[in-house]
């Protein structure tokens, strides 16, 4: 990109370290410091995301919070005969809580104990605490499975919360649509900004970035009531909703990202490049594909992670078009169930504060973390490219 | 007009006949064509079908008596409910989104660290996964917030008042997800500006603020209208974010205040797609939907498409 020779570079950094009117005007000092505060917004936010979807997500994450079934009770009779500290441990409450509360209503919690006792569903998997990180990543073997296996199941007697079949529906659906778009976006941004006469260069660019315009639930829609019958006709398998439809149309999501940011490093490129090689007589395409595109790499490189970070966070399109059945399979024609889906799909039937509710701000606390991940590796690539490239025009 | 690099010679031609290099090429401009194909039939199957459930009965009627009615259904609650919220949102982020990119061009040293620790809040903001935000705005916004409010100033009543979904919390929690467009549109516009102009009016004795809010942000207006309306077009026809901080199933009602929940056009396509009793009866109100939420989305984004070719054009212009 070509950069404001004023606005940029260490000596011309004039401009922005004008103090000019601070001294003798007091109030545009302070409306000059407003600015600066304001301008810190974006950390703030980018902070305040992480601290309030972990915070949610941290007692399942320390290992506070248990799904098993009550199985030692004590009768409210022998109230009187355990010390406070072990009442209010088996009761499960603050300090705070358990001080405000008489006799009786401390009577009242042990009754409500051992009715839950009774409701116990009998399966000898009762006693399981699923909320460990044990349960969560590794397999188990249930009461009336013949294996261990990967299950996310919140909804049911036994709650079992793999996140396994989750996380590969996920990876399942990304690597799809990163196939599907990457050779697509990438062919386009070397069309688009080293092969197209320029007068069409003009049009094609905004063009393919209209794309961008979509909203994805128009996306999920498009996949669920057209592509998925139209796709089920050509290739002909049985599931209609499934990673490689969800895939594809995720895919169309992320053709905009990668096209834009793999056609912005290749413009970076240095003109002085591309005229060499055209001078030593090689072809247009011989100096896209020999000169320009290797100098872009890490641009091109970058675009592709940020296209995963996209596409691994997108919602509404794999809330409609994968199917959201929770199964470990990496066949691409089956139904599946990704992360971003199933936080949209089960939260609103979450008990809040419970442990459902605070396992799915868990996995939105992954996602976050895995696209906080992608974009800083990203960003990091682009600027060092830009810095390597600028540095050898001068 | 022609640019330096028109007249550089593109059209070296080789004497023997380079079959790989026509093809290649061949190759990536049918790429390019795809892409432009798959988006020309999206659209025009959208409008195509789309025109034929739209009548103007259908956007000025509510839901009252059946969602799923082909016959009686209409969306102009989500049509209120969507504009409600976006207007809202465009409330919140306009200044913060602006003065941000004004620190950023105007006062922000651009090689310091600091500075690259901004952008990187900014880029990073922008890639955060929209469900995410949804988590957020229910955890910081309905929860903290809205609870908070709730044991200061409702302490007696059992009823939450603001902690729970609502108008203000999806309309804040969006005005968070679209601060980097913002951003980065109102900084691109005030680099297109020629530097000359602030130094002219640093040279006539104007104070550094002075320059910056009289003679730098008018020219500046385009480019902020641009960051105003992509922003507005992205949050549209989000509805992830606000799957859990205020969009409804169904009102009788249209929201009356900020802390009233709403019907969403976004979230009533994903209704329609997935919830409906007979998908092929409500096919015709569905595509219908799906129109109206792409002409609020789509035209938006058309006109600031215009307009940033404009700006980038004038860009050019100072170099």
């Amino acid at each position: 990109m070509a950069t404001d020779s004023s606005l940029q570079g260490n000596a011309a950094a004039r401009w922005q370290s004008i103090r000019r009117g601070q001294r003798r005007r007091p109030l545009e000092w302070l409306a000059e410091r407003g600015i600066f505060l304001v301008s810190l917004s974006a950390i703030l936010l980018i902070l305040l995301i992480f601290i309030f979807v972990a915070r949610e997500a941290l007692p399942v994450a320390l290992g506070r919070m248990t799904s098993a079934h009550a199985s030692d009770v004590i009768a409210p009779e022998d109230m009187e005969k355990i010390p406070p500290a072990q009442l209010q441990r088996y009761l499960g409450l603050s300090t705070k809580e358990f001080a405000a509360m008489d006799a009786e209503t401390r009577r009242e919690l042990m009754k409500v104990k051992v009715e839950a006792r009774e409701e116990r569903p009998d399966d000898p998997d009762a006693d399981l605490n699923t909320t460990r990180w044990r349960h969560l990543l590794l397999p188990h073997r249930w009461s009336g499975y013949e294996k261990p296996e990967y299950i996310w199941q919140p909804v049911s007697p036994i709650p079992k919360y793999n996140l396994v079949p989750l996380i590969i529906g996920s990876l399942k659906a990304t690597l799809v649509a990163l196939l599907f778009s990457v050779p697509l976006a990438l062919g386009a941004a070397i069309y688009v900004s080293q092969l197209a006469p320029p007068r069409v260069k003009e049009y094609l660019k905004p063009g393919i970035e209209l794309l961008a315009g979509i909203p994805s639930v128009v996306l999920g829609f498009f996949a669920l009531i057209v592509m998925a019958s139209v796709m089920q006709t050509v290739l002909g398998y049985a599931s209609r909703l499934n990673a490689l439809l969800a895939g594809v149309a995720l895919g169309l999501a992320i053709i905009p990202v990668v096209f834009s940011i793999a056609e912005d490093a290749l413009t970076s490129v240095p003109r002085t490049f591309t005229q060499a090689a055209l001078a030593l007589g090689s072809s247009r395409w011989q100096c896209a594909w020999k000169i320009v595109l290797p100098a872009a790499l890490p641009g091109v490189f970058a675009a592709v992670i940020l296209g995963f970070g996209r596409a691994i966070g997108e919602t509404m399109i794999v809330l409609m078009a994968s199917g959201n059945a929770s199964i470990v399979s990496w066949s691409l024609l089956d139904s599946t169930r990704t992360m971003t889906a199933t936080i949209a799909a089960e939260l609103a039937e979450t008990v809040f504060g419970g442990h459902h509710y605070r396992i799915l701000f868990l996995v939105g606390a992954l996602l976050f973390i895995v696209t906080f991940l992608a974009n800083l590796a990203g960003d990091v690539i682009v600027h060092r490219l830009k810095g390597k490239l600028e540095g050898k025009t001068s | 007009m022609l640019t330096a690099r028109d007249q550089m010679p593109w059209d070296f031609r080789r004497t023997a006949l380079d079959l790989d290099s026509k093809f290649f090429t061949g190759l990536t401009a049918l790429a390019t064509f795809l892409i432009l194909a798959i988006l020309g039939v999206i659209l025009g199957n959208i409008v195509w079908h789309g025109a034929e459930g739209l009548s103007w009965r259908f956007i000025i009627s509510g839901t009252e008596r059946d969602m799923f009615d082909v016959n009686k259904a209409g969306v102009l609650p989500m049509i209120v409910g969507t504009s409600a919220r976006v207007i809202l949102m465009t409330i919140f982020v306009l200044p913060v989104g602006v003065i941000t990119a004004i620190y950023l061009t105007e006062y922000a040293h651009p090689l310091s660290v600091f500075t690259r620790v901004i952008r990187g809040a900014v880029n990073n903001l922008a890639g955060v996964p929209s469900i995410v935000f949804g988590l957020f705005g229910l955890g910081f916004f309905v929860n903290f917030i809205g609870g908070g409010l709730d044991r200061v100033l409702y302490a007696a009543e059992a009823e939450p008042h603001w902690g729970r979904p609502a108008l203000l919390w999806a309309s804040l929690t969006l005005a968070v997800m679209t601060l980097p467009v913002v951003i980065v549109a109102t900084e691109e516009s005030l680099r297109a500006i020629a530097p000359g102009l602030r130094e002219a009016s640093l040279a006539l004795g104007a104070t550094k603020l002075q320059t910056v809010v009289k003679v730098v942000l008018p020219q500046a207006l385009p480019g902020i209208l641009t960051g105003a309306i992509l922003a507005v077009s992205r949050a549209a026809g989000e509805v992830a974010p606000i799957l859990f901080t205020g969009a409804a199933y169904y009102m009788a009602t249209l929201p009356k205040s900020l802390a009233d929940q709403f019907m969403d056009l976004g979230y009533h396509v994903f209704i329609l797609s997935t919830q409906s009793p007979d998908i092929e009866k409500t096919r015709p109100i569905l595509y219908a939907t799906v129109l109206v939420l792409l002409v609020l989305t789509f035209a938006l984004n058309i006109v600031a498409v215009l307009i940033r070719a404009r700006i980038r054009r004038q860009m050019r212009h100072h170099q």
